[in-house]
């Protein structure tokens, strides 16, 4: 028995009625709170990415007292910074037929039918004012020689609808949400707290009031306290230790929140992103993404002969297989990620990679142009491995990239415990089973800058919501446990490094909850996660006290929770028996290969609740209901 | 207009240096002109010297120079001292952009106001000069560089000087708002030192006596 | 390959150069690669780990920063740290590891300084005031190409600090005047342009920088390659800035 199930999820608050309007019409009904008031209405947000960075200043600009959390020495190097890429937005500035409508369209059918509309039509309809937010915060984003935004394509839609800052559009964004904070900081509305990492929760009368943080600089354990806890804390790839990932993200906000009770959904949902820099040696300690917008202007390629040891350029055009566009004639190279990779992994191997090439696009277009394009992202490769992908094609392989999944949140981005919101990476909200390319930024800012402060006003309306602090038996007890697990981990004194139980879960996840599960490979994992878990707490050694900044503390109790949430994936792939978007089981596809989903049987998110570690979670399913896009198999041919 | 404002930022004392340190290059560029009338004749340089006087330039002059050297002084002392605080030492360095010019900047200005000290005590005030007698311009100069070691000293000055306005001259453009090619100041400078060392090397060669 | 690294080590206020050597190491590991190998076999050991801040390993968070034999993120140019790969240096070579060092940047541990008065810098006005919601459409505002190449290549600035590091005054005036560039040639940049160079420069020396005397160190060590124009552009917003009302 991996879990049981237990009541469906009742009330997501979207409001009903044309799905063109819900949006403004939540808008309205939500409560407001008047601006004296906000004043004395304070709200905690950890996370300073687009998110949590967006949120905490838009907050701020209203007049809340935001308290601002962050483990990197400055907000601004929240993992967003590394998104190069770019963001879509349904501006239709190309006049190529997008919209709004198209926009929501691609990314439910993106997701493989596996998101909740509302959410994503909401989404949809929001982008379009980030770009104007971001632009008008002086947000650099490429532009034509007339003066006007330039976009481009990305994988999934046939529409140019990508706004980019060079490869560095996480960057651009990002230092535009971090110069909103830093102005919020400057006029006293946001306190900030880099070096700080949130350990738990604190739940009082049902309500989440405040988080447990250790300063990593000094060491000390504190509490803070507020009416609201907004959590925007990123994604968890790192559970499969090589990811594109920062070193630090890590899943401990959001699962300590799970463990104080907020539903975590779809944990299974992770995305492998076609195009990473191959691993090179045991050493290697991250994976480095090169942007799917290469994907515009390289074409994909393997050897015709999978034995073919000649160096790429040796290899003539007659024996090279260009397999996505073969396969995927309408989309060609820009098919979804989740599909490429797939694609990439069963023509080739993690060692010798696939090729992308850009012989083409330099001849058409010159080398100037390709530089103008994707210089940086050239240069870097070159940095990396040492050879000139203007001359030799880069040599790619798919790498773990985004995690779909996440805290469960209604259209409120409320989760399952009154007062706590989760937004950007760290909820589950808009992408279904797989996340198109470009998306990941938009939502983001989305509910940073418009949807949360639209609607957590309807919330904080109720409060104030009695006093509490550290003499509060809840919180005393949530801090003592925090300062327990600290204590443990020093004085378990074992023989093995935090690093290699990492990698030895890492790999196991990759092996048997990656690209492709099979029920063998995931009970085998369910088998093997709960053993290393104990090795762990018996024979990992953290040395240094808990008294000063300590990195090999702060990793090693990410990697703990990285256990806990290493084996709620393995039961959600478990039971999830269908292919959909980044979740593929092998004993469901179609038979030329694609992902083959259940609709009858699943079609519904999976909120798992956790009742102790190593005890069957319990799951609550949240029915998808498709009113404006009929569910279809996916299909890019 | 925030004069006081504008000094207490450490731009606004680079902007001082730059002005003052304007003012005293225009007064050198000006003097080394003037020198070059020693080639014309000993009639020329001592009636240019005459003429000065007699406009009444020199001491309006002499008070310009004071008050540029004295806040060209103050500003690059409190720059440094500010610098020496914030700048950190390893134990292992290695500078990358290596303009030695540019690293020279203090040590060279020192060199230039030890040198000027000698320099009007010689040429001025006469103390130190072989001839040494005021107004007779063109034998005190030519009574100095008669011996290698004067020489000597006036050129490591005038080189001294080359540096500090390679260096000094694209630095105050570029605080002054606007950056140019770093070539102007190397061509300033060694029009410069072309001009001065013409003299004393002319006056040792015997090409001027 | 074969490195002797002597690496400062420093817990309270002060600090001295450890020397450690490390075997085996593969020409393909990036630098930080090869401080995790050290740092698995110090904790094997039984000793602490060599503390050294680092997070995207990309070369854009501006997180990591050392001083490798005397330079800025070592010796390839426009590289950060983490984008250092070994087969840089020379079987055998000797390799001396720092920390940033500026008064204003104080040493947390080992490797790790405290860069916050970046962010101060920032928050004295290196923003545009716009609210959410309260923009117009994008395309109101179109902005020549050469002024949004202008912007962007000062906005690739990553903030990690490499300047000051590397600067013989200590001053962190092409971070500032990078931001300022930034913002100061974008149109929606234009009302807060003189207040902003004002500000910025002001909580650039209060907290402790030293003034730029045109040096040019620190444009070589900036990873970003961030031009020394943009110090040229700040000096001249911040001339105007004194030089007009008061109140601009
Ligand atoms: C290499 C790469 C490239 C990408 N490119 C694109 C792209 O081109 N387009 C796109 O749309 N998406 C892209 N993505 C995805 C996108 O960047 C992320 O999904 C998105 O930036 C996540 O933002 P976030 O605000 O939710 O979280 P993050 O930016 O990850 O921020 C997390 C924040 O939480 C803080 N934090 C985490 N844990 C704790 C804790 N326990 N205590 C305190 N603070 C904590 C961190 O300090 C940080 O401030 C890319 C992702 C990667 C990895
Ligand atoms: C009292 C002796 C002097 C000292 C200590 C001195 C020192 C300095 C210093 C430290 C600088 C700053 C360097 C920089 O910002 O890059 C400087 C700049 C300069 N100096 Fe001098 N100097 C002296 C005399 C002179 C003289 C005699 C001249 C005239 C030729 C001169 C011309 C300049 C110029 C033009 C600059 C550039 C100003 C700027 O960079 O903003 N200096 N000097
Ligand atoms: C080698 C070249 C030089 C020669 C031949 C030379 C010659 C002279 C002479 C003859 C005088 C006296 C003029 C008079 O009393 O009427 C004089 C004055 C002076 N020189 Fe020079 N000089 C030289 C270089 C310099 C340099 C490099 C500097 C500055 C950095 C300098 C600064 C001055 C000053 C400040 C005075 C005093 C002016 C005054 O009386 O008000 N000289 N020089
Ligand atoms: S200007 Fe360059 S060196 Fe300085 S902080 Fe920015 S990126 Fe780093
Ligand atoms: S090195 Fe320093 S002196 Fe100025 S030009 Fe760069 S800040
Ligand atoms: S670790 Fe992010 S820039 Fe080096």
């Amino acid at each position: 028995m991996y879990f049981t199930e237990g009541s469906p999820i009742a009330d997501q608050r979207v409001p009903a009625g044309p799905i063109e309007t819900r949006w403004d019409r939540r808008r309205f009904s939500a409560r407001l709170v008047n601006p004296a008031n906000r004043r004395n209405r304070s709200v905690i947000v950890v996370g300073t990415g687009l998110a949590g960075g967006s949120a905490a200043a838009t907050l701020g600009e209203l007049g809340y007292q935001v308290k601002s959390f962050c483990y990197q020495d400055s907000p601004r190097r929240a993992h967003s910074i590394a998104a190069q890429g770019g963001i879509n937005a349904a501006k239709n500035y190309r006049n190529d037929g997008d919209s709004v409508h198209r926009l929501f369209y691609d990314t439910v059918k993106g997701g493989d039918f596996r998101s909740r509309e509302s959410n994503v039509h909401r989404l949809a309809q929001v982008s379009v004012e980030i770009i104007d937010q971001c632009v008008a915060q002086g947000v650099p984003f490429a532009r034509e020689y007339g003066g006007l935004l330039d976009t481009r394509s990305f994988g999934g839609a046939q529409v140019s609808r990508t706004f980019y800052a060079r490869g560095q559009t996480g960057q651009q964004l990002l230092l535009g949400a971090y110069q909103a904070l830093e102005r919020q900081v400057a006029a006293g509305r946001v306190e900030m707290h880099p070096r700080t990492e949130m350990l738990d929760l604190i739940v009082v009368d049902g309500r989440a009031r405040g988080i447990v943080v250790r300063d990593l600089v000094s060491g000390a354990v504190s509490t803070h306290f507020a009416d609201a806890v907004v959590l925007a804390t990123g994604g968890y790839g790192n559970v499969f230790h090589l990811s594109t990932n920062a070193k630090g993200c890590n899943a401990t906000a959001i699962w300590r929140a799970h463990r104080r009770g907020a539903l975590f959904a779809n944990p299974c949902f992770t995305q492998i992103h076609p195009t990473c820099i191959p691993i090179s040696g045991d050493h290697q300690s991250k994976l480095t993404l090169m942007s799917e917008s290469l994907r515009n202007d390289g074409r994909v390629w393997v050897p015709r002969d999978r034995n073919d040891t000649r160096a790429p350029n040796d290899i003539p055009e007659a024996d090279r297989d260009y397999f996505l566009e073969r396969m995927y004639p309408a989309f060609g190279n820009l098919v979804p990620r989740d599909i490429a990779s797939r694609a990439a992994k069963n023509i080739s191997d993690e060692k010798r990679g696939v090729y992308l090439d850009f012989a083409d696009a330099i001849a058409r277009l010159g080398a100037l142009a390709v530089e103008q394009r994707y210089g940086n992202l050239f240069e870097m490769y070159q940095r990396i491995t040492g050879d000139d992908p203007y001359r030799t094609p880069m040599r790619i392989y798919p790498a773990v990239h985004y995690t779909m999944g996440g805290l469960w949140v209604d259209y409120d981005l409320r989760s399952t415990i009154p007062g706590l919101f989760v937004i950007g990476e760290a909820n589950f909200s808009d992408h279904g089973a797989n996340r198109l390319g470009a998306s990941a930024l938009m939502q983001g800012l989305a509910d940073g800058y418009f949807v949360l402060p639209g609607v957590i006003g309807d919330y904080l309306a109720d409060a104030p919501f009695g006093p509490v602090d550290d003499s509060h038996p809840m919180v005393a007890d949530t801090v003592s446990e925090v300062r327990g697990r600290v204590k443990t981990l020093l004085a378990v004194d074992g023989d093995r490094t935090v690093e290699s139980f990492h990698r030895e879960l890492g790999r196991l996840m990759w092996d048997e909850c990656g690209m492709e599960r099979d029920e063998a490979g995931l009970r085998k994992a369910l088998e093997r996660i709960p053993e290393l878990r104990e090795e762990f707490w018996q024979r990992v050694k953290v040395p240094g006290t808990g008294e000063r900044l300590n990195q090999e503390l702060e990793k090693a109790g990410r990697v703990a929770d990285f256990f806990e949430l290493a084996e709620l994936m393995c039961v959600d792939a478990l039971h999830r028996r269908e292919s959909c978007g980044g979740h593929f089981r092998s004993e469901s596809q179609t038979e030329d290969g694609e992902a083959l989903r259940d609709d009858a049987n699943f079609s519904y998110v999976a909120a798992w609740e956790y009742t102790g570690v190593g005890r069957p979670p319990v799951l609550h399913k949240e029915e998808l209901v498709f009113e404006h896009v009929t569910p279809s198999t996916r299909s890019y041919a | 207009m925030d004069t006081i404002g504008l000094y207490r930022t450490t731009v606004g004392k680079k902007v001082v240096m730059a002005v003052t340190g304007a003012g005293l290059l225009l007064y050198v560029v000006v003097h080394m002109l003037g020198n070059l009338t020693v080639f014309s004749g000993p009639d020329a340089i001592n009636g240019y010297g005459h003429w000065l006087r007699e406009i009444g330039a020199v001491w309006p002059t002499r008070v310009a120079l004071l008050a540029c050297v004295t806040l060209h002084f103050v500003a690059a002392y409190q720059l440094t001292a500010k610098a020496r605080k914030a700048r950190g030492r390893y134990e292992h360095r290695r500078r990358v952009q290596g303009s030695y010019a540019a690293r020279t900047m203090r040590w060279g200005g020192v060199i230039i106001a030890l040198f000027v000290v000698y320099h009007l005590l010689d040429l001025t005030v006469g103390w130190l000069n072989p001839n040494g007698i005021p107004g007779e311009i063109h034998a005190n100069v030519v009574a100095d560089f008669q011996h290698w070691y004067v020489v000597l000293a006036y050129a490591i000055a005038v080189l001294a000087l080359g540096f500090h306005i390679r260096h000094g001259v694209w630095s105050a453009i570029q605080t002054l708002g606007v950056t140019t090619s770093r070539v102007i100041g190397l061509g300033v400078a060694v029009a410069i030192c072309a001009g001065f060392l013409s003299v004393p090397f002319a006056v040792f060669t015997g090409l001027v006596s | 390959m074969k490195l002797t690294l002597r690496i400062w080590r420093q817990s309270g206020a002060t600090g001295r150069l450890v020397e450690y050597v490390l075997d085996d190491l593969s020409p393909d590991m990036s630098f930080l690669e090869m401080l995790d190998v050290l740092n698995e076999r110090l904790i094997t050991e039984g000793q602490e780990p060599v503390a050294f801040d680092h997070d995207c390993r990309e070369g854009i968070c501006g997180m990591c920063g050392l001083m490798i034999n005397g330079m800025a993120h070592g010796p390839e140019k426009a590289t950060t740290a983490c984008q250092l790969h070994l087969r840089h240096f020379r079987d055998g070579d000797v390799v001396t590891v720092e920390p940033w060092r500026a008064e204003p940047f104080p040493v947390v541990r080992d490797l790790v300084v405290d860069r916050s008065a970046f962010d101060r810098i920032v928050a004295a006005g290196g923003y545009v005031s716009v609210p959410a919601g309260s923009a117009p459409d994008a395309h109101a505002t179109p902005v020549p190409k050469p002024d949004a190449d202008t912007a962007f290549e000062a906005a690739a600035c990553i903030g990690c600090g490499a300047c000051v590091a590397a600067c013989p005054n200590g001053s962190a005036m092409l971070f500032t005047a990078a931001k300022a560039t930034h913002l100061g040639v974008l149109p929606q940049g234009q009302p807060e342009r003189y207040s902003r160079a004002r500000d910025m420069v002001a909580e650039h020396d209060a907290s402790g920088f030293g003034g730029c005397t045109n040096t040019g160190e620190c444009t070589s060590a900036c990873p970003k390659g961030i031009p020394l124009t943009t110090i040229a552009r700040l000096n001249a917003d911040l001339l105007r800035a004194h030089t007009t009302r008061s109140d601009r």
